[in-house]
């Protein structure tokens, strides 16, 4: 299974000059009510690359990808110190309107969760949501983001059917369609491949290659075989901290932390 | 040192496994449920359905002397209604529906078994019903008329000539009416109007008017009362099994024929012919004749005009209590109170409705709207609209709690999508969670419309009265006449078996009431069960 990804995979080289910054995340630390679940942590997410957060679980990761789109502001009682930076403007600057923010950062997550509509109508929903309903600009949108997410063969003749109909990986590269409908800069994916087969599974990460000439991409992921198949970058966490953030190829090979060395041999997960 | 695992010794299979017992207790009580379910269902359909079948006549002869013989006469017929043992041991007694209410005062009658000397069942006697007095039974005479000579019944030509009297007179009855309910009405309303705006703003030419109307009104009044002459012959002949002679006219019989002699088709012919008078017409003689259209029309219209208001309201305050409230003791006890209100009485939700719809709102409105026609109340009154109103509140308490339970089952992640794509909070809960939870929603809204269609006691107070003069929808503008006073299955059904003259007679109506009122309810249920289904299969939830 890994040869024919690591074929159309091609890691930026080591000694490549450093591609512009995203996303910067500022000495970041995060508490749910009391708990602290992030430790001061500082990251820079490189543009138009895969950034692979990888860790064991509960160790901070899906956190940190949550507050990259506020998306942890719907939990009570959440506080945070630090800040992070998109494009060198404060997420948290109170003149940021959230919504704003979720139209530059789309997100697809661990379950796929179409909306209980046609296949057109889940593709267009951020642009029906911005108030763009220009029948023209809308089935040009579907078009581009289906075939950008591999689905346009599959789904062209039945686009009024509802969601439902496809299988499950076919529903998540829906998600993936439309998260990207709106043209976001960034996508964040929550584990995108958890609840699909490896043929589904490779499809997707076929797609995250061709994805990232347009879009800058934050995967979380368990599988660091997948996060050595489709990432540039790999921030490794552990206990709400990050451990180690490097380009995968040298995180892989030659992991500067003992803690990684154990996590990535497998020692303990 | 770790605990020995225990080896319990595998044993035959027992006769009644532990817990047995208990599935069989679960059994007992759904059977015990759908047992009274439906024998209720198949008493109100039997003793429902039989009202429109054509029973046979059977007369009896009496001894002489006979004390259960009326006006001591040794004949007497009707439909035997039941035969039952005296609890005196006085031995048998049947009872009859005799008819011919107008000679004897009453339509039921008790005969003993010992003083029945024999039975027949002739085919010469013939089943009138009349406008009047319910049904006749006797032997037709002859057929009378003003211009011609009387038409013995032994004639081969009576019969068809009876029908075609019969349905002649039919069609000039429907002509009376259209001109008195229609173009008289219509007059009436003009003249209304004309005196309404004369009152506000004096036109000069007002008497003039109001002569051309009057003039109008003379011409049609003429001509309803020369076809009601016509209606007076030719009329029937007949002599009641006890001796009596009378004379019905043409006008005067809905239907005529001859119970012994009519074969199968001939019984389902009248059965179904008498089915649609039931569904289509409207009442008559107390309500106890005649059909109940119009109460079948007024309770749909209310329950339909309730399940509008209560819909919007209930997911309305749904929303609000679940999606934006913040969950604290306040809510909690919001939410306490509603799921309380669904245990007030009915009647004091009726008594509520009266107090604030009708007296404060109603004499509001009037006050506003329609000062000219005071102190004639206009919505000042019980009309459907407030009724629907009083009963769409009683019915909130439902529809707010199966939404609630809707809108958090929609899963989470839906709502974190459709947030993600940069969808405000209102966007989310419009574009993506109502349209899930719609199914929820509906079956709060089957749940209250089967609740408010049955209800009768708030509506006493609210609009509902036995006989009401019109529909509150018709062909007049504006069509829909919120204020109107309507009928209702549920309040006929009390009307007729508790506040009848007649109670013997009313009580088969009062079951094929019922039966209506059921299948009515079921009906509306299945549509709105039917638009859910459709809707589950559209929003089917994905596998979360």
């Amino acid at each position: 299974m890994p040869a024919p990804i690591s074929a159309t995979t091609t890691p930026a080289p080591d000694d490549a000059p450093p591609p512009a910054t995203m996303v910067e995340v500022r000495d970041f630390s995060f508490y749910y009510g009391a708990k602290q679940v992030l430790h001061s942590i500082n990251l820079q997410i490189p543009e138009k690359q895969v950034t692979a957060f990888i860790g064991p679980s509960g160790c901070g990761k899906t956190t940190l990808l949550r507050n990259l789109n506020r998306m942890n502001d719907l939990i009570d009682g959440i506080r945070h110190d630090g800040d992070i930076l998109l494009d060198g403007t404060s997420l948290y600057d109170p003149s940021v309107e959230v919504i704003s923010l979720r139209k530059r950062v789309g997100m697809v997550f661990q379950k796929y969760n179409p909306f209980p509509k046609s296949i057109y109508e889940n593709v267009v929903f951020p642009l029906r949501v911005a108030g763009r309903n220009g029948r023209a600009e809308l089935d040009e949108v579907v078009e581009r983001s289906l075939r950008s997410a591999a689905l346009w063969d599959e789904v062209k003749d039945r686009l009024g059917e509802s969601a439902y109909g496809l299988s499950g990986g076919q529903q998540q590269r829906l998600c993936i369609a439309r998260a990207i409908a709106n043209r976001p800069q960034i996508l964040l994916m929550d584990e995108p491949c958890a609840a699909l087969d490896p043929v589904a599974t490779l499809k997707i990460e076929e797609l995250m290659h061709d994805l990232k000439k347009e879009f800058t991409i934050v995967i979380v992921t368990h599988n660091m075989h997948q996060a050595t198949r489709v990432s540039d970058y790999t921030a490794f966490f552990y206990l709400g901290k990050l451990i180690e953030y490097d380009r995968t190829a040298k995180l892989f090979s030659h992991p500067g932390n003992p803690q990684t060395e154990a996590y990535i041999s497998g020692l303990f997960s | 040192m770790p605990a020995p695992i225990s080896t319990p010794p595998l044993r035959p299979l027992r006769k009644s496994p532990p817990g047995e017992a208990q599935v069989w207790l679960t059994a007992l009580g759904l059977t015990l449920g759908v047992t009274m379910v439906v024998g209720l269902l198949v008493l109100i359909l039997v003793r429902g359905l039989v009202v429109f079948w054509p029973q046979h006549v059977t007369e009896f002869t009496l001894r002489e002397g006979a004390a259960s013989a009326i006006q001591g006469k040794t004949n007497v017929a009707g439909e035997v209604v039941r035969t039952q043992w005296r609890r005196d041991g006085g031995g048998e007694e049947v009872q009859l529906h005799i008819g011919n209410k107008d000679i004897y005062g009453f339509n039921f009658h008790w005969l003993q078994s010992l003083d029945i000397v024999s039975r027949h069942q002739p085919a010469d006697i013939i089943a009138i019903e009349r406008l009047e007095y319910g049904d006749a039974f006797g032997r037709p005479l002859a057929l009378v008329s003003t211009d011609a000579d009387p038409l013995p019944a032994t004639d081969p030509a009576f019969r068809t000539r009876l029908t075609a009297a019969v349905q002649a007179a039919a069609s000039v009855r429907h002509q009376i009416t259209q001109i008195e309910k229609h173009d008289i009405g219509r007059i009436n309303r003009q003249m209304t109007s004309l005196a309404r705006a004369q009152k506000s703003t004096p036109q000069p030419d007002f008497p003039a008017l109001q002569a051309a109307l009057q003039a109008e009104y003379e011409t049609l009044a003429a001509r309803a009362r020369d076809l009601r002459a016509t209606l007076s012959t030719p009329s029937l002949q007949y002599k009641s099994p006890t001796g009596d002679e009378k004379s019905v006219t043409a006008g005067e019989i809905v239907r005529f024929y001859f119970p012994n002699e009519l074969g199968l088709t001939g019984r389902i012919g009248i059965f179904f012919d008498r089915l649609w008078e039931f569904f289509s017409e409207e009442p008559r003689e107390a309500n106890t004749e005649g059909g109940i259209f119009p109460a079948i029309f007024g309770t749909f219209v209310m329950t339909v005009l309730m399940s509008l208001l209560v819909t919007p309201l209930g997911v309305i305050a749904a929303i609000y209590l679940r999606e934006y409230a913040s969950q604290g003791v306040i809510v909690r006890t919001v939410r306490i109170c509603v799921n309380n209100l669904a245990g007030v009485p009915s009647i004091v939700f009726g008594v509520f409705g009266l107090g604030f719809f009708v007296y404060v709102l109603g004499s509001r409105v009037d006050q506003t709207f329609f000062a000219s026609s005071l102190p004639t109340p206009t919505f000042g009154t019980g009309g459907i609209l407030w009724a629907s109103l009083t009963l769409a509140l009683m019915t909130l308490p439902v529809v707010i709690v199966a939404t609630e339970e809707a809108l958090s089952a929609v899963p989470r992640g839906v709502r974190e999508a459709a947030l993600a794509c940069g969808a405000s909070k209102w966007q989310m809960i419009q574009r993506v969670v109502l349209p899930s939870a719609a199914p929820g929603v509906l079956t709060g809204v089957i749940l209250a419309m089967a609740r408010g269609a049955g209800e009768v006691a708030p509506l006493m107070l609210v609009g509902v009265v036995k006989l009401a003069p019109s529909l509150p929808i018709d062909g007049l503008f504006p069509f829909i006449h919120p204020e109107r006073k309507f009928m209702h299955l549920g309040f006929h059904i009390y009307d007729l078996g508790f506040q009848s003259p007649d109670s013997e007679a009313a009580k088969p109506m009062v079951f094929a009431t019922t039966l209506l009122l059921i299948g009515l309810v079921v009906l509306m249920n299945l549509t709105a069960i039917l638009i859910r289904n459709h809707l589950r299969r559209k929003y089917a939830a994905s596998t979360f």
